[in-house]
């Protein structure tokens, strides 16, 4: 059967390879043209305009205030999203758990973090020492076991974790519920009828097959994040773009600043969205039967000689009766 | 009461069905099964589509609580534990060590996608049964090796054929050194030049003497390795027997129509 030329039609000679004249586009080569010159008016429109003052903004683009913002920015990116992605799974999991009181729980969380916006959920947490200036760890209406103030537990950072984290992990819930409830039925049904625990079965057997519509959402999260977090400015953390609006209220060099700071937050969601690449592609594999080259693995591929790119390894699907050694 | 109760098969009996219902909401799906598959035996279970055949398979495996009746496997009530004249449901953790003791073989397959074929026979072990990774990873070879595998350890479920698909998850229960299996419609989903290799596999087992529920519609492989056939419609058992009688020589009507439409 795998064997095409049995020949079971008789034919003279096999067909030659084909040699046809491709579809022109000449729309496309048009359009392209068009393109380049906005492109260049737009270019010359931003490098010969003096109020932009390009030499203002490579002076600054390593400013130690910057760069120091820069890390900043990153550490609490990096920080809520962590928060986020925990509290989301652990809010996901309790809202599809069959217990009322979890379910009812996680539903109340959503309801309020995702119903407010993050700039007064952020400025409440800074001010929560002016709503109750000590905390205490005690029985209610009792004695107190250990208390203090407010201000000194929560800093101005922890506050902006605080701020970012909490409503992420709302928006991440409702992500990650999507990603469980994506895997179909027959998977838990398996791990269960194999003695696996909800518990393992939720840990082996879905969440890993959930990552896969999970991470893409996750990814722009993170992008939108990582710029979310210039909100943080209002309760004066000294983030990227804060530490920017503190030169130019010094300097009145605003818009050079402004796209130093703008430069800054276009490298780092570059480098995520490459990050985010490679990251689905792990939590892919299984699912395709080959996947296809990386980028870079097509450009290697492209000077290693004129080899046609790699063709994905063939599997054999059908195998008819293939395997019968038993 | 069904003939199969009245005849005397050897081996002492794996699973014991009394009056067994299950209801979904309003609706009765099974009316009271009587039935009782003996250890070692192969034990086939036919019926038209909607009869409970699944329902009943999944409840023997805890996968659904039954509404009433009386269900036991190897002696012990299944998701209750009985002291005195009381029955207490048990916990989920308890229903999963059940579980450990009962194979499972589904029509879909249902292999986990994100796991090699040698991971995936490999997982409930080592998760479960807090075997080395090692050791079970020479079992799992030498459980491939039994359904002529052996050389696709390292694919993925969807680079194999659907056959081979169902002879790892054949392996995967295996795995776990189980005293009952249950097979739901195993080679209902496969192309049918596919459906012999697996069937390879099953009559293996049988030889072996492992305690088999079969629901199938292959209705050679239920007479020639069969000991036991039960036919089930509209969630009551309607004739039971010997396969090759049943089979050739149908006691009711429902049976009779319903062979005439498969055979
Ligand atoms: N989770 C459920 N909720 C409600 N009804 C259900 C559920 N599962 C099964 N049923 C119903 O129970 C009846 C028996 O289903 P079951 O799957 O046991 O039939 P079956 O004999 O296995 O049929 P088939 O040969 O098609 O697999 C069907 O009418 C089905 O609609
Ligand atoms: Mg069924």
């Amino acid at each position: 059967m795998n064997s095409p030329d049995q020949g079971v039609v008789e034919q003279p000679a096999r067909p030659e390879n084909i040699k046809a004249v491709p579809v022109r586009h000449p729309g496309r080569w048009a359009g392209a043209v068009v393109i380049a010159v906005l492109l260049a008016m737009l270019l010359h429109a931003l490098f010969y305009n003096k109020a932009f003052q390009w030499d203002v903004v490579g002076k600054y683009l390593f400013d130690s205030s910057i760069t120091h913002g820069l890390v900043v920015t990153l550490e609490l990116t990096a920080l809520s999203m962590v928060m986020g992605l925990v509290g989301g799974v652990l809010l996901a999991v309790m809202r599809l758990s069959p217990n009322p009181l979890l379910s009812g729980t996680a539903w109340l969380y959503i309801w309020i973090f995702r119903g407010t916006p993050v700039l007064v959920q952020l400025v409440f947490w800074n001010f929560l020492g002016a709503l109750w200036p000590t905390l205490s760890i005690g029985i209610p209406f009792g004695p107190e076991f250990w208390s203090e103030s407010t201000n000194t537990l929560i800093p101005v950072f922890t506050a902006a974790l605080l701020g970012l984290g909490l409503n992420e992990a709302a928006y991440m819930a409702e992500i990650v519920r999507g990603g469980i409830q994506s895997v179909d039925e027959g998977q838990s049904e398996a791990s269960h009828a194999l003695g696996m625990s909800r518990f393992t079965t939720m840990r082996r057997i879905v969440l890993p097959q959930a990552m896969r519509v999970i991470i893409p959402p996750t990814g722009n999260e993170t992008i939108s994040m990582l710029k979310t977090t210039s909100l943080v400015s209002v309760i004066a953390l000294e983030e990227l773009f804060r530490a920017g609006q503190n030169i130019y209220s010094r300097t009145f060099e605003t818009i050079p600043l402004l796209i130093t700071v703008s430069l800054w937050y276009l490298f780092l969601t570059s480098v995520l969205t490459i990050g985010q690449y490679y990251v689905e592609r792990y939590y892919a594999r299984g699912s395709n039967r080959a996947l296809p080259p990386t980028p870079i693995q097509r450009i290697r591929a492209l000077f290693q000689g004129r080899h046609t790119p790699p063709a994905p390894p063939v599997v054999n699907p059908g195998v008819h009766g293939g395997g019968n050694f038993s | 009461m069904t003939e199969l109760t009245k005849q005397d098969r050897p081996g002492h009996p794996m699973v014991k069905a009394e009056g067994v219902r299950k209801s979904y909401g309003q609706v009765e799906v099974l009316k009271g099964i009587d039935l009782e598959v003996r250890q070692g035996e192969v034990f086939c279970l036919i019926g038209p589509s909607g009869s409970g055949k699944s329902t009943f398979l999944r409840c023997i495996n805890h996968l659904e609580k039954i509404n009433g009746g009386f269900l036991s496997v190897d002696g012990e009530l299944v998701g209750y534990r009985q002291k005195g004249d009381r029955l207490y449901e048990l916990k989920d953790r308890e229903v999963a060590v059940k579980r450990q003791d009962i194979g499972m073989v589904f029509q879909r397959f249902n292999l986990f996608p994100h796991m090699t074929a040698l991971q995936n026979i490999v997982e409930a072990p080592v998760q479960v049964k807090g075997e080395s990774r090692a050791e079970a990873k020479q079992r799992g070879m030498a459980l491939l090796e039994r359904v002529g595998l052996a050389d696709k350890a390292d694919s993925y479920p969807s680079q194999l054929s659907g056959g081979q698909q169902q002879r790892v998850a054949i392996a995967r229960a295996l795995a776990m050194k189980p005293k009952l299996m249950l097979f739901d419609e195993p080679t209902s989903a496969l192309d049918p030049e596919l459906v012999g290799d697996v069937l390879d596999v099953m009559r293996d087992l049988a030889r072996e003497g492992m305690t088999m529920i079969v629901v199938t519609h292959e209705m050679g492989f239920a007479r020639e390795v069969g000991d036991a056939l039960v036919f089930m419609d509209g969630g009551v058992v309607v004739e039971s027997g010997h396969p090759r009688e049943v089979l050739t020589n149908p006691q009711h009507e429902r049976t009779r129509a319903f062979l005439s439409k498969v055979l």
